[in-house]
């Protein structure tokens, strides 16, 4: 019988020689891996062929073949000169960079991965290597040497994987030396994919549906409008006041217009009806559409031409129903293009008037271009002046930190009023840290389209360094509700906090404004928009 | 018994005078700030070589959180080795280091690997003097109890990715599934089962 193998026990030197660093390599040689939960689902070909964009057909990203057309790589490389030659910032961010890594960390996403691909520096490099290629002398000459590479099949994957990790949020643009902006070089990277037909499915669908219907979600006028009246149900029970909006009115003053979340999703419902609230209360000469039914704008997303094809259902409807000037809802990359895009593709909205608060006086000069007025600067404007009767009381059961959307934040710098708006509305507010905040805020890890189910975890790294901070403000203030004033931000931080900080709710600002809203003729409240007991009002009303 | 012959004993006083009936959980208090930032950088070290740089370097709790939760996390759990096991105590640092791992680009494994690398940290720090103070016994005790937190650990790790799964099933439902049913707006198509039987 054979002796048995020696089973000595192993020195605690020799146990201790385990190497657990991932293999070390370039970063040009590590090809992508496609792991369930960190990317979207290819786009469906019906939505491609909505809008007429290319190469429409049933993919999946996991799959080896993506179905590409032969002659894939010419189209891409004369996407890049196309955009080149289009748009001189593209061809500045290929060439300025100088590495510095200031950037590096700033990434929420780099931050809650650790994949170094997702460090903005090396998300552009991606892309570089190949402009340096095919678009340098150097490139063309020292290939490697000079940071520069083929463009090959699993190089056009990883531009997939990673321009998808990307929401477009400009933070690492905010710590760059150069001022380059990141977030233009994944919406060029995104453009020239999708003239492959590489769209996602999350991102396309909507877009198809906008295009078709005038929403994400396709839904029809008859549907929104009775969703308004089930709201308008609900804050009947709550106040006993009957609200009665009006849809697609030609002649009213204003026309109203807030993503399509707002209507439809838990918890944007609940910032709608405190919208429809404060409106009714100052007798606000408003409309609905049920055409111009959203205001995000997944097209954004995709390319320039469809952001802009999407874009201008809201000027043309204002423009049919003879109103005066718009006033937006909270939103995140609406205001982003209406803010820095709207001019320059559709010219000054002069058949508008520059909008005047009816009830204040107060024109908005910074809106006399676009016609567009953020309601939380209408809100904080009607607070100042004195115009609503507020009870903060009301919502001494929450205990609020205000977290800034990327987009109205860093993209047009709506700072002060929400928080103006909420320390008027509620008693306890409390700010997260600093460096968490304001220009320098934490995405929600899921804007520019990435709000998608399937890339669950790709999600929750992106939004830990954001739920961190709310984890903070929980444990020492015991925030318990983090308001925001984007529709994409009420969703995804919703279930975002669900993983990370389930003791915090989520919000939007004028949720709070409705439930602080003093309106005449109401009756005592004892419920919030939420339908919840007020705490202490069902004690008192047994005391009795 | 391990542990019990020493208390009420001032330990400084007990280090001098008896060198030869030290106890593994003094060296392990005493050595205590060396061996968790050894098993601090051990499981940095599991990511990417520029990460784990940035990890280490990063001072600063909002900007580093990952740094941060893996530097309190098993601060919290290396509190464990000095007594009975407390999961009330315990569950809430070993989730900090594991609700982070489990969305992370690790395997099962991988991400609840770190508690089995405290072993190889105490092992290399203390074998020299463990070995001459013949206290191996209380090694393997306390290495026992390692293994009992990383089965902890798995269980939080599922956990998590539980709730990963049905985060996901929630927001597909939620999304408009329930506004639009409560509206009445939803037709289920008709397969010819009995319509009583959906939710």
């Amino acid at each position: 019988m054979a002796k048995p193998k020696s089973t000595k026990t192993p020195k605690p030197d020799e146990l201790s020689k385990i190497d657990y660093r991932p293999p070390e390599k370039q970063w040009m040689e590590v090809p992508v891996e496609f792991k369930p939960g960190t990317y979207c689902y290819g786009a469906r070909p019906k939505y491609l062929e909505e809008v007429g964009f290319p190469n429409p057909r049933e993919w999946q990203p996991y799959e080896d073949d993506w179905k590409l057309p032969d002659n894939w790589k010419d189209i891409v490389l004369e996407g890049i000169d196309d955009r080149l030659k289009k748009y001189r910032s593209f061809r500045l961010f290929m060439d300025i960079c100088v590495r510095c890594g200031a950037c590096a960390d700033k990434c929420h996403f780099y931050i809650g991965s650790g994949d170094p691909k997702n460090m903005p520096v090396l998300r552009a490099e991606l892309m570089r290597s190949v402009y340096r290629k095919y678009f340098t002398a150097s490139g063309k000459l020292l290939g490697k040497k000079a940071g520069a590479r083929e463009l090959t099949m699993d190089v056009f994957k990883e531009w997939w994987y990673y321009f998808y990790q990307c929401t477009e949020c400009r933070r690492c643009s905010v710590f760059c030396p150069y001022g380059i902006d990141t977030a233009e070089i994944t919406i060029m990277a995104r453009e020239i994919i999708n003239l492959l037909g590489c769209n996602t499915d999350w991102i396309a669908g909507p877009v198809a549906n906008c295009y078709h219907k005038g929403n994400h979600l396709g839904l029809e006028p008859h549907t929104i409008q009775s969703n308004i009246e089930m709201m308008c149900d609900d804050i009947e029970e709550i106040t006993g006041i009957r609200i009665e909006p009006t849809f697609n009115r030609k002649g009213a003053e204003i026309l109203f217009v807030t993503p399509s979340g707002d209507l439809f999703g838990i918890p944007g419902v609940y910032t709608c009806m405190g919208y429809l609230m404060l409106f009714h209360e100052l007798g606000l000469d408003y409309t609905w559409s049920t055409y111009a039914s959203e205001g995000g704008n997944f097209g954004f997303f995709t390319s320039n031409e469809m952001a802009k094809r999407l874009h201008y259902k809201i000027y043309a409807e204002a423009k049919r129903l003879g109103v005066k000037w718009i006033l937006g809802g909270e939103c995140g990359h609406m205001w982003r293009l209406i803010h820095q895009y709207l001019d320059t593709w559709w010219g000054p909205a002069d058949f508008l008037e520059v909008p005047k608060s009816p009830i204040t006086g107060t024109v908005f000069e910074h809106a006399k271009s676009t016609k567009m007025v953020h309601v939380v600067e209408f809100t904080a404007d009607l607070i100042r002046h004195g115009k609503i009767k507020l009870d903060p009381s009301r919502n001494d059961h929450l205990r609020v930190t205000f977290h800034d959307s990327c987009n109205t934040s860093r993209g047009m710098g709506i700072f002060e009023e929400p928080r103006y708006v909420l320390k008027h509305v509620v008693n306890h507010f409390y700010e997260m840290p600093e460096n968490t905040i304001r220009e320098k805020t934490f995405c929600c890890g899921s804007g520019s389209g990435l709000n998608a189910s399937e890339n669950m975890e790709l999600r929750m790294r992106g939004g830990f360094p954001r739920a961190n901070a709310v984890k903070y403000v929980n444990e020492k203030y015991g925030v318990n509700m983090l308001a925001n004033i984007c529709a994409i931000d009420r969703a995804a931080l919703t279930t975002l906090m669900q993983y990370w900080v389930p003791e915090v709710e989520v919000c939007g600002v004028h949720e709070l404004v409705g439930n602080a809203l003093v309106m005449t003729g109401e009756k005592e409240r004892t419920m919030d928009l939420r339908l919840e007991d007020l705490p202490g009002k069902e004690e008192e009303e047994e005391d009795v | 018994m391990v542990g019990s012959s020493q208390k009420g004993v001032n330990h400084g006083d007990n280090l001098t005078l008896h060198p030869k009936t030290m106890e593994l959980r003094d060296l392990l208090q005493d050595r205590r700030e060396v061996i968790l930032r050894r098993w601090f950088d051990v499981i940095i070290k599991t990511y990417p070589e520029e990460t784990s740089r940035f990890l280490q370097k990063e001072k600063d709790q909002f900007a580093n959180p990952v740094g941060h939760a893996i530097s309190e996390g098993i601060s919290g759990v290396y509190e464990q080795l000095f007594g009975e096991i407390q999961p009330e105590e315990v569950t809430p640092f070993l989730d900090r280091v594991i609700r982070i791992r489990a969305i992370q680009e690790f395997t099962p494994s991988q991400a609840i690997g770190f508690m089995f690398l405290l072993k190889d940290v105490i092992r290399q720090e203390l074998g020299e003097e463990i070995q001459k103070a013949g206290i191996a016994k209380q090694l393997v005790e306390i290495e026992s109890k390692i293994d009992k937190l990383a089965l902890m650990a798995f269980d939080i790790y599922m956990q998590c990715r539980e709730k990963i799964y049905e985060l996901k099933a929630t927001e597909m439902r939620n999304m408009t599934y329930k506004l639009l049913e409560r509206a009445n707006l939803l037709k289920e198509i008709d397969d010819g089962s009995d319509q009583n039987d959906l939710p």
